[in-house]
């Protein structure tokens, strides 16, 4: 029950910090989608012509939508934890009778519900320029939600290292935005040479994009069943790693 | 349950840089004490608190709260403290009433009860006017209350307060210390550092002074006032003077004209003293001392280390 408690606490204030400052944290994916729908959907997409069987802004929605859950759900965690070392308001919790697992578990889940939020109207946004039909709605749902906590795990790891405000921009900046942007959200890996299409294949966001594509288009460059397999793997990988470092203080306890 | 509310044994810490911080603690605080933890600067004070609450690693030793070890009793030790930190750790941009209701929440206290108990200590801190707006917009003074409001929430078997009165004005530090006060007297154990030696001793029964990661000094505030050898006395004279009189084995110093410093050992009686001014024709229009008696001790102690 008492667990119940904390874990609720630690949810609902991330929920409420997220709401309390959307000018930050929700209208801006909102609007860089839409910058997208115009320019890539609209204006570019027509001469690009089909791609995978569908026109263009369709083949990118998922992408897009994708890229929104990622970095918004990392940066939930990253912002929300440093803040609270920032500010020490961490100590709150850490003298507190909440195991480590609770607070990992909190942060997470807060910054899925950020993810999820976003991808939502991210995908509203979209239906102003596409017509969209979810094929497989349920590994739509299990791809959204895996991703947006295999990144809010991700934000956390960070959290705990970063020792300044600009150690939490150097991993979305440099490495998840490249990666992102190279894990087909725009083309199918189909259009690269084998050498390119192999070096791809060893980008886990690709594994979601296409995941996440196959859920609501129904076509993937990837195995469904590759794509959600290597997902939760990495999920449980992550947790475990995150786990242990907060356990052993790392970032947080002198 | 008849354990001590904390035990310390040889506890030492050393952090990453090297520095040792504590050389072996040792210190047993009795349930309903309210024990003064003194030192100067970097002695060792807020480690030792920090080692307690779980925000600083141990290097070696043991410690208990009411007789369960900090690491293997984690969650039972944790909803016997109550911590008030040296400096503000709560988000300033949060609404002051949901800081407190939030660490309700992390203790698993449930919403209903949370926000009962929450209305209770911020009227009781004075803070009930405030509670919609962002900590930023607090005085000093109301931040520090937010934080004994905020440590209160689950009903703490252990309070400690880090310099809890630190840049607090004259009038609100006189009503905290009436709060800590009315609060140890309901059975609340309660461990303060504190810079102003007239607080420790005002308030505590017990005082422990710490100096370069050792306690050197742990007793009821009267015995160890008692263990003063020398006390040093302020004499404001009614003639000027041009030099310091002759008092035989009484040191003594001229600070300007009028005012005589006399340092008075326990062997010697403050009627001689007098008696050898009057014979040299001096009045003595007041007298007091020079210092705190527990800060002259505390000074004396940690001069010793050749500070």
């Amino acid at each position: 029950m008492s667990n119940r408690v904390a874990l609720f606490t630690i949810v609902s204030r991330e929920v409420l910090r997220f709401m309390r400052i959307w000018l930050q944290t929700l209208l801006p994916p909102v609007v860089v989608t839409a910058l997208y729908f115009i320019i890539f959907g609209n204006l570019i997409g027509p001469r690009i012509g089909s791609m995978d069987g569908f026109d263009y802004s369709q083949f990118i929605m998922p992408g897009l939508v994708m890229m929104a859950v990622i970095t918004n759900s990392y940066s939930n965690v990253v912002s929300s934890f440093y803040s609270a070392k920032f500010h020490r308001s961490i100590e709150e919790m850490l003298i507190s009778p909440m195991p480590g697992y609770l607070i990992l578990l909190g942060y997470t889940l807060g910054g899925v519900l950020r993810g999820l939020v976003v991808g939502v109207l991210v995908m509203a946004v979209a239906l102003l320029f596409t017509e969209l039909r979810v094929e497989h709605v349920w590994i739509t749902v299990i791809i959204v939600v895996l991703t947006a906590t295999l990144f809010s795990i991700g934000g956390f790891i960070n959290a705990l290292f970063a020792k300044s405000f600009d150690d939490i921009s150097i991993v979305p900046t440099f490495v998840l935005a490249p990666l992102t942007y190279l894990g087909g959200v725009f083309y199918s890996i189909d259009m690269l040479s084998p050498f390119w299409r192999q070096i791809s294949l060893a980008n886990p966001i690709l594994y979601m994009v296409n995941g996440f594509r196959y859920g609501v288009l129904g076509v993937s460059d990837i195995g469904i069943g590759v794509a959600i397999g290597l997902i939760v793997a990495m999920v449980l990988i992550a947790f475990g790693v995150a786990l242990a470092l907060l356990e052993r203080g790392v970032g947080i306890r002198s | 349950m008849t354990e001590r509310a904390l035990s310390i044994e040889g506890l030492r810490k050393t952090y990453s840089n090297g520095f040792q911080a504590l050389d072996g603690i040792y210190l047993d605080v009795e349930r309903g004490d309210f024990v003064a933890l003194l030192g100067p600067n970097g002695a060792g004070k807020s480690t030792t608190i920090g080692i307690i609450c779980s925000l600083i690693t141990k290097s070696s030793g043991n410690v208990k709260v009411f007789g369960m070890d900090i690491e293997r009793q984690r969650s039972p030790v944790r909803r016997c403290i109550g911590l008030v930190p040296q400096e503000f750790n709560f988000n300033i941009f949060e609404p002051v009433e949901e800081i407190v209701l939030n660490q309700a929440g992390y203790y698993g206290i449930p919403r209903r009860e949370a926000r009962r108990r929450t209305a209770a200590v911020l009227q009781q801190m004075g803070l009930w006017e405030k509670r919609r707006g962002s900590a930023r917009e607090l005085s000093g003074g109301m931040k520090r209350r937010l934080m004994i409001a905020r440590a209160l929430i689950h009903k703490p078997q252990l309070l400690i307060l880090d310099e809890p009165t630190a840049g607090v004005d004259l009038e609100i530090r006189r009503s905290m210390w009436e709060f800590l006060r009315e609060t140890n007297r309901s059975g609340v154990t309660i461990i303060l550092t504190t810079h102003y030696l007239e607080e420790a001793e005002s308030l505590c029964d017990r005082v422990a002074i710490i100096d370069r990661g050792r306690i050197v000094e742990h007793g009821p505030v009267s015995d160890l006032i008692g263990k003063l050898d020398v006390e040093t006395f302020v004499l404001n004279t009614r003639a000027p003077l041009r030099r310091a009189p002759a008092l035989g084995d009484y040191p003594v110093r001229l600070l300007d004209s009028r005012t005589l410093e006399v340092e008075i050992s326990r062997r010697h009686s403050i009627n001689v003293l007098f008696e050898r001014l009057s014979v040299q024709g001096i009045q003595v229009l007041s007298m007091r001392n020079k210092a705190n008696r527990l800060e002259e001790l505390f000074l004396r102690l940690v001069d010793r280390g050749g500070r």
